[in-house]
This record gives C-alpha cells, structure tokens and sequence, in this order.
C-alpha cells in the first residue's frame, strides 16, 4: 500500500510538472473549459433557483382557485357560486377575491389591481409594490391618480409599499380596499373575479376539483400544483430556448476543449517513448494523464460552478436574466435564494469531466501502447 | 549473460514494405564485459540492442538474459526486466526538456514506488560521481552536450541495473567529451556493470576500455 501510495505521489509530481511545463496549452484549455461549465452551471442553477423561488412562493397560495369560464374565456363569478361551492364536502375555507390589470399610460405598464378587505386598507388608500413605486417614484404619504377604463380620475393616498421581499410576486401590484376597486372597475356588487378555497385533506384536492365541476360546469377549477407544473414547464422551456441559442458556442467551447485535450503533440509523444524506454509501464503513462486530465477538468468543474454560483446568486445572473426571467416593464428586483440540486451537478461533472476524460485517455493509450523502441529510432 | 540464438527481426511483415533488420544473429555476452557493436547505418545494430534491452521482440528465435528465457514474456515482465535489468543511454540523450537534471534522472524510479528523497539522494551522489552536482537544478535544455550525456548515464544507473546499453553515445560529442564517456565507461566496468553500445566512431571502438568488437552488416555479424 506504501509502495502503491508513493507511486501515485510521483505520477502527480510527475503532472504537476508537466502541466507547468505547458502553461500556454494548459491555462487556455482550462479557461475554455471552464466557460463551458460556467455557462451550463449558470443556466441551471438560474432555472433551479427560480423554479424552487415560485415553489417556494406558491406554497402558501390557496390550493384551488376557480373561475367561471363563459365562451372559453374568463368572466366574473356571480354572487350565488360562494354559497354553493360552501356547500360541497371537505372545502375547508374560501374567499372570493377581486383582482384586474390596468395599464398606466405613464410607465407602459401593466399593474395588478387587488381588492383587500376593508379591514386591512382604508378606502382612498393603496398599497403598492415595489417596482412600481420604484419607478413612478411613490413612496408612502404620497398620493397618485389613476384614470379608470370609464374615464373618471381617481386619486389615492400611497399608505405603505410592499415588503422588498415579496417583490417577485408583488412588483406591479397596487392594494386597495373592496369599495375602491368596485368603483374603480365599476365592478357589479356581489360579484367576485375568482374564487380562493382550501380543503381540509390535501389528499382530496383533486377529488373535490372534480365534484365542483360536476356542479359547476362552466367553472375551472385550478389546482396549486398544476400551477407549479407550468412555472416548472416555462423555466424548463427557457432553459431550453437559452441552451438552443448558446448551442453554437457550447459546441465551439466544446470542441476547443476535446481537441486542445485529444491533440497530442509530437513532444508528447516524444515524452511518452522515453517514459516507456526507461521502465515506465504503459499503465503508469496511462495513470499518470488521468492525474492530468483529473486535474485540470475538476479545476475547470470547480471553478465554473463556483463562477456559476456567484453569477447567480451575487450578480442576479446578469447574462441570463432577461431570457429567463421573461419579459416585463417592471423588473422585480429581487435576490435568489441560494439552493443548488445535488442531482444536476451529478449530471454536469457527468456530462462534462467525462467526455473530457475519454478525449484524453483515447489519444494517450493510443500512444503508450506503442513499442518504447520507437524513441531509439528518434 | 545474455544469449542471443538465432535472433530475427522483420519490420511491417506481411506488408509490402516488409524489411527484415536482422537475419539469424547468434551470440553469447559476457557480463562485467564493453562490448560495442561497429557496423554501418541500416546493419542493424540498434534494433539488436533494442531487442537485448526488452524494447522490442524479435520477430523468431530466443533470448536468454542470466539463464531464464525472456523472449516470450509479456510486455509487463519485460517492462519490469527492463526497469531493473537495463539502463539506457540513447543517441539523442532523450531527456525531457522542462525539468531539472536532477528531476530527469530520478523518472525511471518513479514506476517502482522507492520514496522521493531515497531518489533524490541516489541521484546527487550519481552526479558527484560524473562530476555534475553544480548543475543538478538547471534545467536540461540548458546544459551543454557534454552535461547532457552526463544527465542521461546518471538516469540510467538510477535503478543501480546490471546492463547499461548506450546507442551511438559519442556521435553528438566532441573528441575531449568522447574521451571523457570512454572514462566513465570504464569507471562503470570498475562497478561490475555489463555494458553493450553501438558505434562506428573509432575512437570508441578501438579504445582500451571495450573489452569485444561485434561486426555487423546487412543485418548479420560480420565478425566477433
């Protein structure tokens, strides 16, 4: 085990050695490398952190929401509908909810208008979102007006914005209480856009979804993970439109690496005939450049991952935000919570030092398998 | 010592350019023994001691190296025999440029596992000995010739082998550095090594210290 043990400690002096003696050829592989993995490490730590942000978010939103649907599209639900969803078995809580968008001429912008009960906001009063206030300037004790779709001005007393924490699902929303938004969308009393509910067993959702449309059979039931599944489905097809577009320098980066790695020199060669001529076995040479291809692609894996990582979570991943995050006028501005899947690094060393690997190992074992006599005919 | 019974070497057989180097070479070599093999270009003296020294194998007859027959053995074995048995000192000195003197000569240890600082301090006292310890951490590609060739003597004798085979070691020397290898070469005979090189420079082949003068042409030995 000494003797096994000493022998590994020379081949790696022996690399270390012969990569220094390559700086140029090395540091340029390892930079290619490296902006390969950072690129794929970054698209999927990005998509990771986002799909883990709206899971994060949908968590505590209502595990079913209904809507009623007149000629395939969405339309108010009337008042009798609270009373008789209350009545199905297992429905736990619901809430009819008032929500509509309005377009302020101003930023371009589209806003989410909220009713909250008039408990949590005065009339005359509102509370906005970040951005929003952000970019018309608002903050609290302020007042705004907007013109509603009927023309009439409305004027609001800013009383507070929204925690910078919720920004990625509160960035264009204004709050305002029940009578202000059915004034200000003329709204018919008694009439709610959709309907918020709970079960009492999480294990009946789906069955529940089914008896209201069986009562209800011009509504929509729509189920929280069914929301989950098409963030999870939109990042997943971002992600995938991102990698299409990088496809070509993927490839390039890609190719570099695989021929800067396989492309053996003479002095290479050179070298492996000596090593073979003065005793060393075709094992040893073969050990000894996995030790260097070992090296230099885990240095790469690290140092893009760690590259990656600090992209993502320190620099909101400056590259890739607008593609992945999609297109708004009011950017939330929001940090990602740092979570990293265990399973999709598995895959990227995978996908990445391997092939890596097997474009070192291939030439090199072609070469030491040569006869060592070659090196007295040099 | 090493025995050579009708040794025949082909190369790139069943192809067109088939060429055979060697045709049938006999031969008994005695240890502790110079014996140089003189011969012109393409007479097959290098691919004889590539196949003494377990570079190559013949392509028929049999070798024996102190007794047990080696030509069969696996390239493993040969490897291992070569490693403990052989110490090579090519025509081009075939260093590895980039690393110390120091550094090159230790490289035939590595494959054994013998810790580092034994190495070290084997190959320093090989260096004393050939007179070159001031240049042990330079660079090879910075040392003359002449220091050059000293390097590749002291690579060879790292693994301390019976046989030390040198392939046209004067031919990138001048006549004082030859005068200088034919000192060491008798130095090495002085320690009981057996030593086998090829050359047509007269200047070895005449000189005291080769003890036998092989003749070869056209693959065959002309003279004994």
């Amino acid at each position: 085990m000494r003797l096994w043990l000493e022998k590994q400690r020379h081949l790696i002096d022996f690399t270390l050695a012969s990569l220094a003696r390559r700086k140029t050829k090395n540091i340029g592989l390892l930079l290619a490398y490296m902006l390969l993995v950072f690129v794929l490490a970054s698209l999927m730590l990005f998509t990771h952190a986002l799909r883990s942000e709206a899971a994060y978010v949908l968590a505590s939103s209502p595990e079913v929401i209904v809507q009623r649907m007149v000629a395939g599209r969405h339309d108010l639900v009337p008042p009798d509908y609270l009373e008789r969803i209350g009545r199905v078995r297992g429905v736990q809580k619901m809430q009819g909810r008032l929500w509509g968008y309005y377009y302020d001429p101003v930023l371009n912008a589209n806003y989410t208008f909220m009713a909250r009960p008039s408990g949590e906001i005065a009339d005359g009063g509102i509370m906005v979102g970040n951005a929003l206030a952000r970019e018309r300037g608002l903050s609290t004790g302020n007042t705004i007006s907007f013109r509603s779709y009927s023309g009439k001005l409305f004027t609001f007393e800013v009383l507070a914005t929204l925690s910078p924490d919720s920004e990625l699902l509160s960035a264009d929303l204004v709050l305002l209480s029940e009578n202000d938004f059915r004034r200000f969308f003329e709204y018919p009393a008694g009439h709610f856009t959709d309907i918020a509910m709970s079960v009492a067993n999480p294990q009946e959702v789906r069955n529940i979804a089914a008896k209201l449309g069986k009562m209800l059979p011009d509504s929509r039931p729509i189920l929280r993970e069914e929301i989950l599944r098409t963030y999870e489905s939109l990042f997943d097809w971002r992600e995938g439109i991102v990698l299409t577009v990088l496809a070509g320098a993927i490839l390039a980066f890609a190719i570099l690496a695989w021929e800067k790695a396989s492309g053996l020199s003479a002095e290479e060669k050179r070298e492996i005939g000596i090593l073979k001529a003065i005793g060393w076995e075709t094992s040893d040479i073969i050990r000894m450049k996995s030790w260097e291809g070992l090296l230099i692609s885990i240095t790469a894996f690290l140092g893009g991952v760690l590259a990656a990582y600090v992209h993502v979570f320190h620099f909101g991943a400056a590259v890739f935000e607008p593609v992945l995050k999609g297109w708004s006028v009011l950017y939330p501005k929001f940090k990602l919570l740092p979570t990293v899947d265990g399973l999709q690094l598995i895959t990227l060393l995978f996908f990445t030092v391997f092939p890596y690997m097997a474009a070192v190992l291939v030439p090199i074992w072609r070469a030491a398998i040569a006869d060592p006599d070659t090196v007295m005919r040099a | 010592m090493i025995e050579l019974a009708d040794i025949r070497k082909a190369f790139n057989q069943g192809h067109t350019n088939e060429y055979w180097a060697l045709h049938g070479i006999s031969l008994k070599l005695d240890a502790g023994r110079v014996t140089a093999f003189r011969g012109p270009s393409g007479s097959g003296k290098t691919t004889l001691l590539t196949i003494i020294g377990c570079l190559a194998k013949p392509t028929s007859g049999r070798i024996r190296f102190k007794g047990e027959e080696i030509s069969g053995l696996p390239e493993r074995f040969l490897t291992d025999i070569r490693r403990q048995s052989f110490g090579f000192v090519f025509q081009q000195f075939n260093l590895i440029k980039g690393l110390s003197a120091l550094d090159n000569i230790i490289l035939p240890g590595f494959p054994s596992g013998r810790p580092r600082a034994e190495l070290l301090a084997n190959a320093a006292s090989l260096l004393d000995r050939l007179k070159l310890s001031h240049r042990s951490r330079a660079r090879v590609e910075w040392l003359s010739g002449g220091e050059q060739q000293r390097v590749a003597i002291a690579r060879a004798l790292i693994n301390d082998p019976e046989v030390i085979i040198a392939d046209e070691p004067t031919a990138n020397l001048d006549t004082a550095l030859s005068l200088e290898f034919m000192g060491i070469l008798e130095d090495l005979t002085a320690l009981g090594k057996t030593v086998l090189l090829t050359s047509h420079d007269p200047l070895v082949v005449e000189s005291q210290a080769v003890h036998r003068v092989i003749a070869m042409r056209d693959g065959r030995l002309t003279e004994t």
